[in-house]
């Protein structure tokens, strides 16, 4: 009955495969998934897999943006706008009511929230019981990710432990929670930067337009360039500069970096990245810069 | 793991402490040209801070704290490789005894191990097992990386050595294939470069054995094709799909499926893959399937084309056990297998394999990283092939129901070897 066997399939239809694979075993094992959503790229792949791996039927969870304060208009009207015309439920787990309640000390309108993400993530999670979360984090980011499972297990205090991770044999991913307890799961655990532009490409996925060359006006600072707006703000001695920039990823504003670029389209960001000598995050989070284990660390007390 | 492309190559890398493993990896990294500068400039300065030299290549893969500390690789770090011709995707095991749970972990999805061994001292005890558990997961393509070969003067009696070591557990253990490579990871000859030294050695370099190597090897035309069902979709219009991911072989529209435990037989009429309808689904793709009958199947639930798999509820498998209480018999656990997820009871235990002389040894009761042979029964059937035939309905896991411990990986039936 059969017909002769049909043709091959590449390496994005495997990871693609995949990917919607394990969102249906986690929303299917969960009682309360939730994605977390940033508005960055590989947010926006995940995003549009899980929808994907749904239809017809409406995304049968919803999505957290964990919110700094320190936005850039662009990527709020992007997640608006995504949030409209798929139809979503969109939760926000603010950074500025945790500073607000004083569960967090306050850096200072200007300072940098990024570690403070994880405190608004946890309470976010309490607050609506999910019992586990979506994220877009790929494991060629960096050496702690590389390390980790694809469902990663987080006790009560949200903590992971690196040294007793569950076994993950197979694709039998195991999603069993004692209350309290959570998971954070990465479908896009095999993805590089490169798959997820190709990727992008092919499907046609949204992003926010600083993703894409234009001119803004920039400050170098550590390095970096970064980009003069509400939250960052020229010091003494800092020059303000016109430049053709454009972000690899996207995160609190005061500490993530433009790169100059004049890629205006997908095609060229594939070509730049495809040359590129630095690592994203090597390239535009101060935040991960300060120790070798920064990432592990973060990810310990319970971070993405 | 069972995916009908050939350019994505899952494979494992597995090897004794110090045979060189790290520097392998590290060196396979840089030549392809891997790494971005700052992650380079971030592997120097942690050497230069641990006084090891210019650029320890170890430090490329050990990523966590504490692996730092003591010098030793706890879990598998997952690494990515592209040339032009295939995506690699690396799981990096580690070599300690006690963390035998992680390299099965790393070695579970793997097409092809790449072992790395120390040409100077030859086959040890870890590597030997490891091979062992590679081969028990189903691996059958092995290259290996005779390490060192500058320490050794490139001597070909030394290299001529390993082949004949490595030519003896092949046999034993099944492999298909095994390709071995004279190699200085150090001094980077034969991993991606060609070295000089070895002007006896024509074959491949590692990377070219990598590039040459067989992917895809789980999916078989002549099986029959499975989908364990994730997920019920529901239709505009009212009609339902059913969604999960093709292992074994491909199914068509118009091909005749049963629909398992329950036996009701259908006919596919329609496929809808992730970019919209198509007339067939290779292993590996996430689909979901329309038939013309009208059935209450649901998550847990399986259809097949024939040959058809097996419904049990008792069935022999062999375990590898995880955690630090023994296995006795009449255990009860919780076990997964594909979407499904049922109690469990350990009828008997009949041995432990001794994964050096590949001999089974009665006993009663498994130990932490013990390979058993043990009867289950399952208080719901499940539908299941013999791991050899497909490794997506030939494996579970088994699950304690206190603490939702992850406490062992079982696969249906045992290997040849055993
Ligand atoms: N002479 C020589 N030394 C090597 C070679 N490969 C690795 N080494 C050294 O062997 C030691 C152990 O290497 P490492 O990669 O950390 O081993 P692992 O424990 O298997 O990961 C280190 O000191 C390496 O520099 C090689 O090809 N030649």
């Amino acid at each position: 009955m059969t017909t002769s066997a049909p043709s091959l399939v590449d390496h994005l239809d495997i990871l693609e495969a995949h990917a919607i694979f394990i969102i249906r075993e986690v929303v299917a094992e969960c009682e309360r998934p939730v994605l977390l959503f940033s508005g960055g790229k590989d947010s926006a792949v995940l995003l549009h897999l899980a929808v994907k791996a749904f239809a017809p039927q409406k995304l049968p969870f919803p999505v957290m943006h964990v919110d700094t304060g320190h936005n850039f208009p662009e990527v709020i009207a992007y997640r608006d706008e995504r949030v409209a015309t798929l139809g979503l439920r969109l939760e926000v787990a603010s950074v500025q009511e945790a500073i607000d309640k004083g569960r967090v000390p306050d850096p200072g309108p200007l300072g940098m929230r990024n570690r403070l993400q994880t405190v608004a993530l946890l309470d976010g999670i309490a607050r609506h019981k999910f019992d586990a979360a979506f994220g877009g984090a790929r494991r060629d980011e960096d050496k702690a990710r590389a390390k980790e499972r694809v469902l990663s297990f987080r006790d009560k205090f949200g903590q992971w432990d690196p040294k007793a991770q569950r076994p993950e044999l197979w694709q039998l991913y195991q999603g069993r929670v004692n209350a309290g307890e959570n998971l954070r799961a990465f479908p896009l655990s095999d993805w590089t930067e490169l798959d997820i532009w190709n990727y992008i490409k092919r499907e046609n996925v949204p992003l926010p337009t600083i993703y894409f060359a234009h001119e803004r006006p920039v400050i170098k600072r550590d390095g970096m360039w970064l980009a003069v707006g509400e939250f960052v703000h020229p010091e003494p001695g800092e020059v303000v500069e016109r430049h053709l920039v454009r972000f690899r990823t996207v995160g609190d504003a005061t500490c993530t970096g433009a790169v100059r670029s004049a890629a205006e389209n997908i095609d060229a960001i594939i070509n730049e990245i495809s040359v590129t000598n630095v690592s994203e995050r090597g390239a535009t989070r101060a935040d991960d810069r300060f120790s070798e284990t920064a990432m592990e660390d973060r990810k310990r007390e319970g971070y993405f | 793991m069972s995916e009908s492309t050939t350019d994505l190559l899952r494979f494992a890398t597995i090897g004794s402490v110090d045979d060189g493993k790290s520097t392998l990896i590290g060196r396979l990294l840089v030549d392809t040209r891997q790494l971005f500068d700052d992650q380079l400039e971030a592997v120097a300065h942690a050497s230069a801070k641990r006084g090891v030299g210019d650029l320890d290549l170890s430090f490329v893969t050990d990523g966590l704290r504490a692996e730092r500390e003591q010098g030793i690789t706890i879990d598998v770090a997952y690494r990515y490789a592209a040339t032009p011709t295939r995506k690699f995707v690396i799981a990096d095991c580690p070599g300690h005894v006690q963390y035998t749970r992680n390299m099965a972990t790393g070695a579970s999805t793997a097409d092809v191990a790449l072992v790395v061994l120390d040409a100077t001292t030859g086959l040890k005890e870890q590597t030997r097992r490891h091979l062992c558990i590679a081969a028990l997961l189903g691996v059958r393509y092995v290259i290996v990386a005779a390490n060192k070969m500058d320490l050794a003067q490139w001597s070909q009696s030394t290299y001529n050595a390993v082949v004949s070591q490595m030519n003896d557990v092949g046999t034993r253990l099944g492999f298909s294939d095994t390709v071995v490579i004279p190699v200085s990871a150090l001094r980077g000859d034969n991993v991606v470069e060609r070295g000089f030294e070895a002007s006896w050695y024509s074959g491949p370099t590692v990377l070219q054995a990598l590039e040459e190597a067989p992917a895809g090897l789980w999916a078989n035309s002549e099986a029959g094709a499975r989908l364990p069902i994730q997920w019920v979709l529901r239709q505009h219009g009212g009609g339902r799909t059913y969604a999960g991911m093709v292992t074994g072989s491909h199914f068509s529209v118009g091909d005749a499926v049963t629909l398992l435990p329950s036996g009701v037989t259908a006919t596919i009429t329609g496929i809808n893959g992730p970019r919209g309808s198509m007339t067939s689904a290779v292993p590996g793709l996430s689909v979901d399937l329309d038939i013309d009958q009208d059935t209450d199947a649901g998550r847990g639930d399986l259809l097949a084309t024939a040959p058809l798999p097996t419904v049990t509820d008792e069935f022999e498998a062999t375990l590898c056990w995880f955690s630090d209480r023994p296995l006795t018999p009449n255990s009860r656990l919780r076990l997964k297998h594909t979407t499904r997820s049922t109690p469990v009871r350990v009828n008997t235990i009949s041995g432990t394999l001794d994964v050096e002389t590949l001999t089974v040894t009665p006993t009663d009761q498994l130990v932490t990283n013990d390979i058993g042979l043990v009867s289950l029964l399952t208080a719901d059937p499940i539908v299941v092939d013999d791991y050899r035939a497909n490794r997506v309905t030939g494996s579970f896991i088994l699950i304690d129901e206190v603490t939702n411990a992850t406490v062992a990986a079982g696969m249906i039936g045992h290997a040849s070897f055993i």
